[in-house]
């Protein structure tokens, strides 16, 4: 593997990547409140911008850079928006619990 | 010679009637629908007259090229040689006739624009089988005419008998068109076109074998449509159809055109005797069959049906042995004195007010002195009395039939002297003795007794004044009985003229001196005046051994096994398979989100480990 600048190896940045992303869906899986599960989602897109970031420094190209940025919009937006869907299920529900929010099963 | 025009005018009159009548005025459509066969045949005389010398130099006409394929090659043609012209001038002729007939015949019926659209309709498609220059073409025409035949057979639809005739007719034709179908491929195998032009000349070289294959399903097809046995089943039935259809498809034109067909086909028959031979015995054995039965119907217009069953095979007969040019004689002769006697018994008919069964008519003659005269012309010409027409034409066919085998000769004779009495019988029965029917009896208007006129005068003299085999003479010798030795050409006529007489003799003797003779007959006959009143059963028979198992096999087999077991079964069990197996994945469709994304997760899993198995992303 090639080096990199500040004499730390790729695997640390793809292995904190990974680590990160799992703690994500564990999350996001495991539990219960919306609000957690939003964080988890976020949690998981930022691990997913650490490995773009990190192959783009490797192959010295652009793109993945760019990519990070779209993707730091797109969960900006989706902040916004899940929010506000947070706050109006609380204020309809009263609860923030995900297994209650099931109104469309049957 | 615009040639095409001879047929398009009837297509044009049909277009007319046919999409406009239903607004127009009777005139208007008398108009329409007579003119344009008139003018047809105002045509076809120009061609007769200037066409030049059809035997030396047939007309040709190319319009468009229908399908090629490679060599093969298949143009709307027409062809115009001398027997085209008889049959042209037959079909105009006897078509105009019948068309101004018909005129006053349904003048008071409901559908009328209906009928003349179809009879116009029926012109065309005639036509188009007469001047075919290829087979394709004349199969065309062929089945154009089965689809009319059908329809005016069906005229009366809301009689439920009407309409299963129609159907039976067009069934029955099935099996007779299936094998003019084979013989047509076979035809394009053999020879590799349709054209008359290339596969006639051509016939004397192919194998004997492949030509009897051709002839005899060409016969096929003849007897189909020209209602010989065991084919002729559709025929008495077709009779409910209005009367001027019965004259004009159904005795003059349609039902010859298996007669003219052969005799097209005349080289690849020629060359193929065991072909011919069966030809003239299916005529022969249908002549006689029908004729005993026409000895025992009651209803006027099923006599005469019989009686164009037993004539055709007349004319198969005399095809059959050879005499191709007095088969067509016959087939001219026939289309007067049948046409006229349909027409005279529509007269009949119409002076009885609908009454068609003979018991209930009889006197006619004081009422209706017209018809009663022309009919008796006709009676005359059928029965062969001396110099009418039919004389000529049946003592031709006798003739070359006795040449060929003389006991084909005795039974045609015997034929002939049943045909004399059952068609004078119903003569006397129709017009002597006292009126038997209801209402008054009344005569019809000229415009009806004026075609019957002329076709009088035609039965009269036709077979003298035409002399179809002089004109043939050129495409068909002259078969005569004396060739081959025997009695003499007069002993012959003789000896069939005494049959025909011998039959009007005793006809008037049963039916006019006295009356007890037939009822003594017919008990002491007993079990066979059943069977031949009941026309041998025949339909009852074609009903247990092919209708009833048709519909029992396709209700028990292709209904409830085929369909409903196996068709059925498939849809069903997919619709089955279906929901079992969505009752299985609706379990996934838990509504619990996180399950889903556990889905998802598993999902991703699986395939970052199968894209790793197989060796990563290149």
């Amino acid at each position: 593997m090639p080096p990199i600048p500040n004499g730390v190896p790729m695997s640390f940045y793809l292995g904190l990547s990974a680590i990160l992303f799992v703690i994500g869906v564990a999350g996001f899986v495991f539990r219960r409140n919306i609000i957690t599960v939003f964080m988890c989602i976020e949690l998981m897109l930022n691990a997913v911008n650490l490995s773009f970031v990190t192959f783009a420094n490797y192959h010295k190209q652009v793109s993945g850079h760019i990519f990070t940025f779209f993707v730091m919009v797109v969960a900006a937006a989706e902040a916004a928006v899940g929010l506000a869907i947070i706050l109006t299920v609380f204020k309809n529900r009263s609860t923030l619990n995900i297994d209650e929010v099931d109104s469309l099963k049957n | 010679m615009h040639l095409w025009l001879i047929p398009a005018l009837p297509f044009v009159g049909f277009l007319i009637n046919g999409v406009f009548g239903r607004k127009f005025p009777k005139t208007l459509i008398n108009l329409i629908a007579v003119a344009s066969v008139a003018l047809s045949f105002a045509l076809v005389m120009n061609v007769f007259l200037n066409g030049g010398d059809l035997a030396a130099k047939p007309l040709h006409a190319h319009y468009f090229t229908w399908m090629k394929s490679g060599a093969f090659q298949v143009g709307w043609n027409f062809t115009v040689d001398k027997l085209t012209m008889i049959m042209l001038l037959i079909v105009t002729g006897v078509g105009s006739l019948i068309h101004i007939y018909a005129t006053g015949y349904m003048a008071h019926e409901e559908g009328y624009y209906r009928f003349f659209a179809h009879l116009n309709l029926f012109m065309f498609f005639m036509l188009t089988l007469v001047l075919a220059g290829n087979y394709l073409l004349l199969f065309v025409g062929w089945e154009g005419v089965g689809l009319c035949s059908y329809l005016l057979i069906g005229f009366y639809f809301v009689k439920h008998s009407a309409t299963t005739a129609g159907n039976k007719a067009f069934i029955v034709n099935r099996i007779g068109d299936f094998g003019f179908s084979l013989a047509m491929f076979l035809i394009t195998i053999t020879f590799g076109s349709l054209d008359f032009g290339k596969v006639l000349p051509a016939a004397a070289g192919k194998p004997t074998a492949t030509l009897t294959a051709i002839a005899l399903l060409l016969l096929v097809g003849a007897c189909g449509k020209s209602a010989q046995f065991p084919l002729y089943v559709w025929l008495p039935d077709a009779m409910e159809g209005p009367t001027p259809v019965s004259a004009l498809i159904h005795a003059a034109t349609m039902v010859t055109a298996g007669v003219y067909m052969i005799t097209r086909s005349a080289p690849i028959f020629i060359h193929a005797p065991a072909a011919m031979e069966t030809v003239a015995m299916i005529g022969l054995f249908t002549a006689v069959f029908a004729a005993t039965i026409g000895l025992a119907q009651y209803d006027i217009k099923k006599v005469f049906a019989y009686s164009t069953v037993s004539q055709l095979g007349y004319m198969f007969l005399g095809v059959g042995v050879g005499a191709f040019s007095a088969g067509v004689w016959h087939l001219m002769t026939h289309a007067f004195f049948k046409a006229l006697l349909f027409l005279g018994a529509g007269s009949v008919i119409h002076a009885c007010h609908g009454e068609q069964d003979m018991r209930h008519m009889g006197g006619l003659k004081k009422y209706a002195p017209w018809t009663c005269l022309v009919l008796a012309c006709a009676s005359l010409a059928i029965s062969g009395f001396p110099f009418t027409s039919g004389f000529y034409s049946k003592d031709a066919i006798l003739g070359a039939a006795y040449a060929h085998a003389p006991w084909m000769y005795w039974v045609g004779v015997v034929t002939a002297g049943m045909t004399a009495f059952y068609v004078w019988r119903a003569f006397w029965m129709t017009f002597w003795g006292d009126y038997k029917g209801h209402g008054h009896p009344h005569e019809s208007d000229w415009v009806m007794l004026g075609p019957l006129v002329v076709l009088a005068v035609l039965s009269i003299v036709g077979g003298f004044v035409f002399n179809v085999p002089q004109i043939l003479s050129g495409m068909f010798p002259i078969k005569e009985a004396t060739d081959t030795g025997g009695p003499g050409e007069t002993v012959l006529t003789g000896i069939s003229v005494a049959f025909g007489l011998g039959g009007i003799l005793l006809s008037y003797l049963f039916y006019v001196v006295n009356k007890d003779i037939p009822e003594k007959i017919t008990s002491a006959l007993g079990g066979v005046y059943t069977l031949v009143y009941n026309k041998y059963f025949v339909d009852e028979a074609y009903d247990a051994a092919i209708v009833q198992p048709l519909v029992q096999g396709s209700e028990t087999v292709l209904w409830k096994v085929a369909d409903a077991g196996i068709i059925d079964g498939i849809v069903n069990g997919a619709g089955t398979q279906s929901q079992g197996i969505g009752s299985v994945l609706r379990l996934l469709q838990s509504g619990n989100i996180r399950s889903y994304a556990t889905w998802v997760l598993i999902g991703a899993v699986v395939l970052i480990v199968a894209m790793s198995a197989a060796g990563g992303v290149r």
